[in-house]
C-alpha cells in the first residue's frame, strides 16, 4: 500500500508537471485531490486496514497530500504567472478602433444661452419671472406707454389673433408690468425670458419666434449710471473681460432716457468685417431708465422710484457666438445642426 | 431721412470730419445707417472713433469721390453734329484751361445742334482723360476709367457727364446741365461735392425728419450756432383777405390751418440746385412750383399742399371761395392724385370747397385741384392734423406719402404757418409770381408748450451725475429750448417745434433724456446698484423644468425646440383619420404669415413628430424631447391658458450599427417606458405607475397612462400605425410619451429623505411563476411587494417566457429577489418563511404557479 501511495506520487507529480493550461490543472485537480480520487479512496479505505498498517498508510497518505497540494499550489501560481506574463507580452487593442457608441443627449442651443444668461444675472441677484406670451394689447403696448394708434407701434411688427385685443407678445415687456404690479412697492431685480412673436418674413437673419431675454430692476436710488455699470458687468461676463462696450442714444417707448448697448465686435477685434457690418460694433441689447409711466402703471410712484430696464434677442447672441449665419437653424432642428453643440 | 450735408450746412457751420460728425450723431440717437459720398472725397477705410480713441469705422460707407484734376465745370461753346452719326453730337467745351471736342449721345444737347456758338454757353460736369467715374451704361454701379477711343471716326478722351456717371442719382437720360453761375474750371467738387447721410428716425425724433431738425441737433452736440431761415417774406400782391374763407369744423382733428396765395407763376424746370438737392434727399424733381413745396418740406419738416387757385375758383362759381376743413360724409369719395377712386371713411378728414373734397387732409391731393404746368395762380396750405386720425387714415386708405409720414408722427401747428411763408417765398424764388399779403390762418386750438422744472437733484436722482444748473440750461438752450435758471432750479419752456416733451414727471424724464443725449452717454460713469436688494423669491418651476432638462439630456435624448405656430391639419396629423377631430377652439392669427402657421397649437406632440419627420431622413436614430407651452383657449376666450407639456418620441435602432455587434433592433415601448420611468425616479416620483389606456393617437393595446395616485400625468405608447401612416417616416415602429410638464412640475417633491447604507449583508433568491397570459407583470410584482414586506427590498424580472414548458395562454415570470434587514443578518429559516408567504398569496390571488 505503501508503494502504491509512492507510484500515486510519482505519477501525479509527473503529470502534473505536464499540465498546460486551467483545463490540465482543473482536470489533473479531480483526478487526484478530487473526492474520487484514488488518494480520497486510501483514505477512506483506512479503517478496513489492520491496526499494524493503519497509522503508516495514514501518515503516508496524509503525506502524499499535502505534497500534491502544495504543488498543485505552486503550479497553479506559476501557471497564472505565466499567463498573465504572456498577457501582458501577446494581447493588445487596436486603440484606434472606434469605441461603444452612447447615445449623447443635449441642450438645444437657445436654452443653452439662456442658461448661461441666467447663471449670469443670478450672480448678480436678478431672479427669474416668467409671463404669458399670447398677451393682451393693453399689457403689451397702452401700459407700456404705447397708446393705441401710437407712432411707436409701428416699431413692432405684430401678429394679432381674431380674439381683439390679444396679440402675440412682441417683446417680453409686458412681464414688466406683471412683475411690478405683483411685487410693488418692494425693489425689483427681475430677469424676464421667453418667446416672442414679430410678424416677419422668415429669411436667414429675422425669425417670426425669438427668445428674448428682458431685464428690470426698480428701486428708490437706481440711476443711469447703474444701469451702465450693470450691463457692462453683464457683457464682461458674457463675452469677455475684455469686452468694450458703448451706449447709443436710442428710443423706446417705454425707457427714457433710451440706448443701445454695442459691444465691440469680438470676431474682428473692432476693426470692422462682414459680421459688424464693417462697423467694428455688434448691437447686443436695448436698454433705459424705466419710463415714468411704467413706473407709474406697475405701481410705483415716479417721483419715488426708478429703475432700469434691458432687452436682448438672446438667438442672435449664439448666432453671433458661434458663427450662425441662417437663424432658421434653431427651430428647424435638424439634427446635423443640434448636435454640434 | 436723406440729408446732402450741403444743405444742412446752411443752417449750420460744420467744421468736424464728416466721419467724427456722424459718430456724434449715431450716440446721441440719429442713427447714421449709412453714408453715401456724392463728390467728397471718402475716408481712407477707418478713422479715429470718439469714445474709443480706437480705430472704427460707425457706418456703411459707400459713394464716389470726384478727383478735382480730372472732374471740373466746363463750358459748351457749341454744339455741332457728329459726320458719321446721327445719334451723337460734337461738343466744343472749354474746361478752363483749354478747348476740347466732346462726343456725346446726350439727347438734352439736340436742340442746340448745328445752331452756332451758343449765346448762353452751357455749363456741364466735365471728365478728363483717366477721370474714375462710374458706366453710365451698364446697370448697377460699375466704376470705369476715362480713355482715349475713337467713337465712329471721332476721337474722345473725356466726356461731359450724368449724374449717374457721377454717382449722384441713377439718372442717364441726358448730361448735366448745371446753372449758369458754375465757375469753368472750377473742380466738381468744390463747386457741388457733397455727402448724404442716411438717418433712422425713431418715433420721438419725428421732429427731426426734417434738414433743420437735423441741423439743430449738429448744432447742440457740437455747440455751433443754428442759423434758422427766415420766415419774414416780400407780400407785395393784393391782401388774401376777402378773397378765401376758411372754416374749420373739427378743431380737435384740425388744430390749425393756414393758406397764402402767390399770383403770376411761372412753371418751368428748377434749377439744377434744387434738383440735385431733392434727388439726394430722395425725392423727384417735377417743376419749379412743385420742387419748391417739397423742398420746404424736406428743408423743415412741414409738408405743404398746392392748389390750383384758378380751379377753385371756378368750382366756388362766382360765390366767394370757402375752404373747409370736416369729416367725411357717408360714402363720399375722391379721386386722390394716384388716380385712385376712394370712398372715404367716417373718420377722413377732408380739406373741401362748397363743391366737394378737394383732399384727403395731410395726406394726399385730389386730382382736380392739382396745381398743373398751366398754373397761374397758386393757394398754398400749411395745416396740422390730429396724427392719430391720420394714422387711422393711411390704414384704413392703405395710403402714404410723403406728408403722411410726417404728419403721421406729429407736427407741431407753429409749423404750419413757418411752412407756408417758407413755400411761398421759395415759389417766389423759382417760379416768379407774387405774394398775396397775409395769410389765412384759422389756429383754434393752439397746444401748450410744456414748460418744465428741473434741477440738478433731478438729474442726479436719475442718471448718476451731479450737473452745475447752468450746464444743464446750456443743453437745453442748445436744444432751442427757453430756460430760465433760479438758483437750483431751471424752468424749461419746449420750443414750438416739438410735440414730444411731456408734462410734470413725464416732461422732466423727457428733460433729462435731453441732457443725457447731449452731454454724451460715454460721460457718464459706471456704478453699481447701491439700493437695497430685493426679497429674492426664485423659481421653483423653472428650477423644477431646469432638473427635468438635465435628467432627459442625462438620459441620452436630444433637446428640440419648435414653432409654436401651426395649423390645425398639420396638428390634426396626429390622429387616425376616422378619429373625431380635435374641436376645441384655437388661438387664432388674424394676420397669418404663411398658410400653415395660422393658430397657436394644441399638441406639442404634433410639433416634435414633425421635427422626427423631418430627421428621418438625415438620422437612422432619433431620440429627442422638448419642453413647451401649448394653448388652450378657455371657454370665454380671452387670453389662453400656456401649460407645459413635455414630449419625448423615439425611432429607430436601440444602436447604431458598430463593429461590436450593437443590439440594432427597434427602440419600442419598453425602452421608452424606461426612460420616464429613469426621469421620475430622478425626480424622486418613484410612485408613479402605468396603466394600459386607449388614447387616439397610439397603438389601441400599446399605450398607458401614467398616474401618481389618481392624478394622470401623461400618456405614452406606441403611435397607432395610421398615424405613422400619415408622415413621411422610413417606417420603424416609433414610440411616443406625452406628459403634462405643469402637473408634474408641481408635485416635484422639493426634498427627499435618504435611506441608510444597509450594514447587514442582503439575501439573493430567485423565483419564478406561472401565471395566465391576461394577469398583469404589474399585478404580479405587486402581490410580491405586498407579501414581502418589510424584508423584500428589490424586485427585478429577470425572464419572461411563453411556450410549451408552460403550456398555452400562460407565461413564466423569473425574478430576482432581495431581501434584506436592516438591523441583522437574515436567517435561513426567516427567508424560507417569506418566500412561502409569497408563494401562497400569488397562488391564492393570481392563481399563479411555482416553477421549477
Ligand atoms: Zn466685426
Amino acid at each position: 500500500m505503501l508503494e502504491r501511495l509512492t507510484e500515486l506520487e510519482d505519477k501525479a507529480l509527473a503529470e502534473l508537471e505536464q499540465a498546460a493550461g486551467q483545463a490540465d490543472l482543473k482536470a489533473w485537480k479531480v483526478k487526484y485531490l478530487g473526492r474520487s480520487a484514488e488518494l480520497a479512496t486510501i483514505t477512506a479505505g483506512l479503517r478496513d486496514l489492520s491496526k499494524e498498517e493503519r497509522p503508516a498508510v495514514g501518515r503516508r497518505a496524509n503525506e502524499v497530500k499535502n505534497a500534491l497540494e502544495k504543488a498543485y499550489e505552486a503550479h497553479f501560481e506559476s501557471l497564472r504567472a505565466e499567463t498573465l506574463d504572456r498577457s501582458l507580452r501577446e494581447e493588445r487593442l487596436d486603440v484606434t478602433l472606434p469605441g461603444r457608441s452612447v447615445s449623447h443627449g443635449r441642450v438645444h442651443p437657445a436654452n443653452q444661452t439662456l442658461r448661461q444668461i441666467y447663471a449670469i444675472w443670478a450672480e448678480m441677484g436678478f431672479q427669474i419671472y416668467l409671463s404669458r406670451e399670447v398677451e393682451s394689447d393693453e399689457y403689451n403696448f397702452t401700459l407700456l406707454n404705447m397708446p393705441e394708434y401710437h407712432p411707436a407701434r409701428d416699431m413692432w411688427d405684430t401678429f394679432h389673433t381674431t380674439e381683439p385685443g390679444v396679440l402675440l407678445r412682441t417683446h417680453t415687456s409686458p412681464g414688466q408690468i406683471h412683475v411690478m404690479r405683483e411685487r410693488a412697492p418692494e425693489p425689483i431685480r427681475v430677469i424676464l425670458p421667453g418667446m416672442c412673436y414679430r410678424y416677419e418674413q422668415i429669411t436667414a437673419r429675422s425669425e417670426i419666434q425669438f427668445n428674448q431675454v428682458e431685464g428690470l430692476a426698480v428701486g428708490r436710488h437706481i440711476t443711469f449710471a447703474d444701469l451702465k455699470g450693470t450691463l457692462n458687468a453683464f457683457a464682461r461676463r458674457m463675452f469677455g473681460q475684455e469686452v468694450r462696450t458703448r451706449f447709443r442714444a436710442a428710443h423706446f417707448p417705454f425707457t427714457e432716457p433710451s440706448a443701445e448697448m454695442d459691444i465691440e465686435c469680438f470676431i474682428c477685434g473692432g476693426e470692422g468685417c462682414q459680421v459688424c457690418k464693417r462697423t467694428g460694433w455688434l448691437e447686443i441689447l436695448g436698454c433705459g431708465m424705466v419710463h415714468p409711466i411704467v413706473l407709474h402703471n406697475g405701481g410705483y410712484d415716479p417721483q419715488v422710484f426708478s429703475g432700469f430696464a434691458f432687452g436682448m434677442g438672446t438667438e442672435r447672441i449664439t448666432m453671433l457666438k458661434y458663427g450662425i449665419e441662417d437663424i432658421r437653424y434653431f427651430w428647424g432642428n435638424d439634427l446635423r445642426f443640434l448636435e454640434q453643440f | 431721412m436723406k440729408v446732402p450735408i450741403s444743405w444742412l450746412k446752411d443752417f449750420v457751420d460744420i467744421d468736424l470730419p464728416i466721419e467724427e460728425l456722424v459718430h456724434r450723431m449715431t450716440l446721441a440717437g440719429l442713427e447714421v445707417e449709412q453714408v453715401r459720398y456724392v463728390g467728397l472725397p471718402l475716408p481712407e477705410g477707418k478713422f479715429e472713433g470718439h469714445t474709443s480713441g480706437h480705430r472704427q469705422v460707425e457706418t456703411n460707407i459707400t459713394g464716389l469721390a470726384w478727383d478735382p484734376d480730372k472732374i471740373v465745370v466746363g463750358e459748351v461753346l457749341e454744339v455741332m453734329p457728329h459726320p458719321n452719326a446721327d445719334r451723337l453730337v460734337l461738343c466744343r467745351l472749354d474746361d478752363g484751361q483749354k478747348e476740347h471736342i466732346v462726343l456725346t449721345g446726350a439727347p438734352n444737347l439736340f436742340p442746340y445742334k448745328g445752331e452756332g456758338p451758343l449765346d448762353k454757353p452751357l455749363k456741364v460736369a466735365y471728365a478728363r482723360e483717366g477721370a474714375c467715374i462710374y458706366d453710365g451704361h451698364k446697370p448697377g454701379l460699375e466704376l470705369m476709367t476715362l480713355k482715349r477711343t475713337k467713337i465712329r471716326g471721332v476721337e474722345s478722351n473725356s466726356m461731359a457727364c450724368s449724374e449717374k456717371e457721377l454717382g449722384i442719382s441713377d439718372d442717364h437720360e441726358g448730361i448735366i446741365i448745371l446753372d449758369d453761375d458754375a465757375p469753368v474750371g472750377m473742380p466738381l467738387v468744390d463747386y457741388m461735392g457733397d455727402a448724404v447721410f442716411d438717418i433712422a428716425i425713431t418715433p420721438n425724433i419725428a421732429r427731426n425728419a426734417n434738414i433743420l431738425g437735423i441741423a439743430r441737433e449738429v448744432a447742440a452736440l457740437t455747440g455751433a450756432e443754428l442759423k434758422e431761415p427766415s420766415y419774414d417774406i416780400a407780400m407785395d400782391g393784393p391782401p388774401i383777405k376777402g378773397r378765401v374763407m376758411l372754416e374749420i369744423r373739427n378743431p380737435d382733428l384740425n388744430p390749425r390751418f393756414v393758406l397764402g396765395l402767390i399770383e403770376g407763376v411761372k412753371v418751368a424746370p428748377s434749377p439744377y440746385w434744387i434738383q440735385r438737392r431733392l434727388r439726394l434727399a430722395g425725392m423727384r424733381p417735377i417743376n419749379n412750383i412743385v420742387d419748391a413745396t417739397n423742398y420746404a418740406m424736406l428743408e423743415i419738416g412741414e409738408p405743404l399742399h398746392a392748389f390750383d387757385y384758378d380751379v377753385l375758383v371756378k368750382r366756388a362759381g362766382g360765390r366767394p371761395l370757402t375752404i373747409f376743413t370736416r369729416l367725411a360724409e357717408p360714402g363720399e369719395r375722391l379721386t386722390t392724385l394716384d388716380e385712385v377712386d376712394r370712398v372715404l371713411d367716417e373718420f377722413t378728414v377732408l380739406v373741401a370747397d362748397k363743391a366737394g373734397a378737394l383732399s384727403i387732409a395731410g395726406v394726399m391731393g385730389g386730382a382736380e385741384s392739382e396745381v398743373n404746368e398751366n398754373t397761374t395762380n397758386m393757394l398754398l396750405e400749411g395745416a396740422a392734423w390730429n396724427f392719430i386720425n391720420i394714422r387711422r387714415t393711411i390704414a384704413a386708405q392703405k395710403l402714404s406719402s410723403d406728408a403722411a409720414y410726417r404728419f403721421e408722427r406729429g407736427v407741431h401747428p407753429a409749423m404750419a404757418e413757418r411752412g407756408v411763408r417758407r413755400g411761398l417765398a421759395l415759389v417766389a424764388r423759382l417760379a416768379g409770381g407774387i405774394i398775396a399779403e397775409g395769410l389765412v390762418d384759422e389756429y383754434p386750438l393752439p397746444p401748450v408748450d410744456p414748460t418744465i422744472e428741473i434741477t440738478p437733484n433731478d438729474v442726479e436722482r436719475l442718471l448718476g451725475i451731479r450737473l452745475e444748473a447752468e450746464e444743464m440750461a446750456d443743453i437745453l438752450r442748445r436744444l432751442a429750448f427757453v430756460v430760465e435758471v433760479d438758483g437750483q432750479t431751471l424752468r424749461a419752456t419746449t420750443p414750438d417745434h416739438r410735440l414730444d416733451i411731456g408734462q410734470g414727471v413725464v416732461g422732466l424724464a423727457d428733460l433729462v433724456e435731453e441732457i443725457a443725449r447731449v452731454y454724451g452717454f460715454d460721460r457718464i460713469p459706471e456704478t453699481q446698484i447701491a439700493d437695497t436688494i430685493p426679497p429674492q423669491y426664485g423659481n421653483p418651476l423653472l428650477e423644477h423644468e431646469e432638473r427635468v432638462r438635465d435628467l432627459l439630456v442625462g438620459l441620452g435624448l436630444q433637446e428640440v425646440v419648435t414653432y409654436r405656430m401651426t395649423s390645425p391639419e398639420r396638428e390634426a396629423r396626429i390622429l387616425p383619420p376616422q378619429a373625431p377631430p380635435d374641436d376645441r377652439p384655437y388661438i387664432r392669427l388674424a394676420n397669418p404669415i404663411a398658410s400653415d402657421r395660422v393658430v397657436m397649437r394644441h399638441s406639442l406632440l404634433a410639433s416634435v413628430l414633425e421635427i422626427v419627420e423631418r430627421n428621418s431622413r438625415v438620422r437612422e436614430r432619433i431620440s429627442i424631447f422638448e419642453i413647451g407651452p401649448v394653448y388652450l383657449v378657455g371657454e370665454n376666450g380671452g387670453l389662453p391658458e400656456e401649460p407645459l407639456r413635455l414630449v419625448i418620441a423615439l425611432s429607430g435602432p436601440r444602436a447604431i450599427p458598430s463593429w461590436q455587434g450593437s443590439d440594432v433592433e427597434p427602440m419600442d415601448f419598453y425602452d421608452l417606458k424606461g426612460l420616464v420611468d429613469a426621469l421620475f425616479a430622478g425626480l424622486q416620483l418613484r410612485a408613479v405607475r402605468h396603466e394600459p389606456v386607449e388614447h387616439p393617437t397610439f397603438h389601441p393595446r400599446k399605450c398607458a397612462r401614467i398616474l401618481l395616485g389618481e392624478q394622470q400625468l401623461g400618456v405614452l405608447g406606441e403611435v397607432h400605425p395610421k398615424v405613422v401612416e400619415r408622415y413621411d417616416l422610413p417606417g420603424a415602429p416609433l414610440v411616443a410619451a406625452d406628459l403634462d410638464m405643469a402637473a408634474i412640475l408641481a408635485i416635484i417633491p422639493e426634498s427627499h429623505t435618504v435611506q441608510s447604507v444597509p450594514a447587514f449583508p442582503p439575501v439573493l433568491e430567485d423565483l419564478a411563476v406561472v401565471v395566465d397570459e391576461d394577469v398583469p407583470a404589474g399585478a404580479v410584482e405587486n402581490v410580491l411587494w405586498l407579501a414581502g414586506e418589510p424584508l423584500l427590498v428589490g424586485v427585478r424580472l429577470f425572464d419572461l417566457y411563453r411556450g410549451e414548458q408552460v403550456g398555452r395562454g400562460k407565461k413564466s415570470l423569473a425574478y430576482s429577489l432581495v431581501y434584506q434587514a436592516s438591523d441583522r443578518t437574515l436567517t435561513d429559516n426567516e427567508v424560507v418563511k417569506i418566500r412561502a408567504k409569497v408563494i401562497k398569496r400569488l397562488e391564492s390571488e393570481l392563481g399563479a404557479k411555482l416553477r421549477d
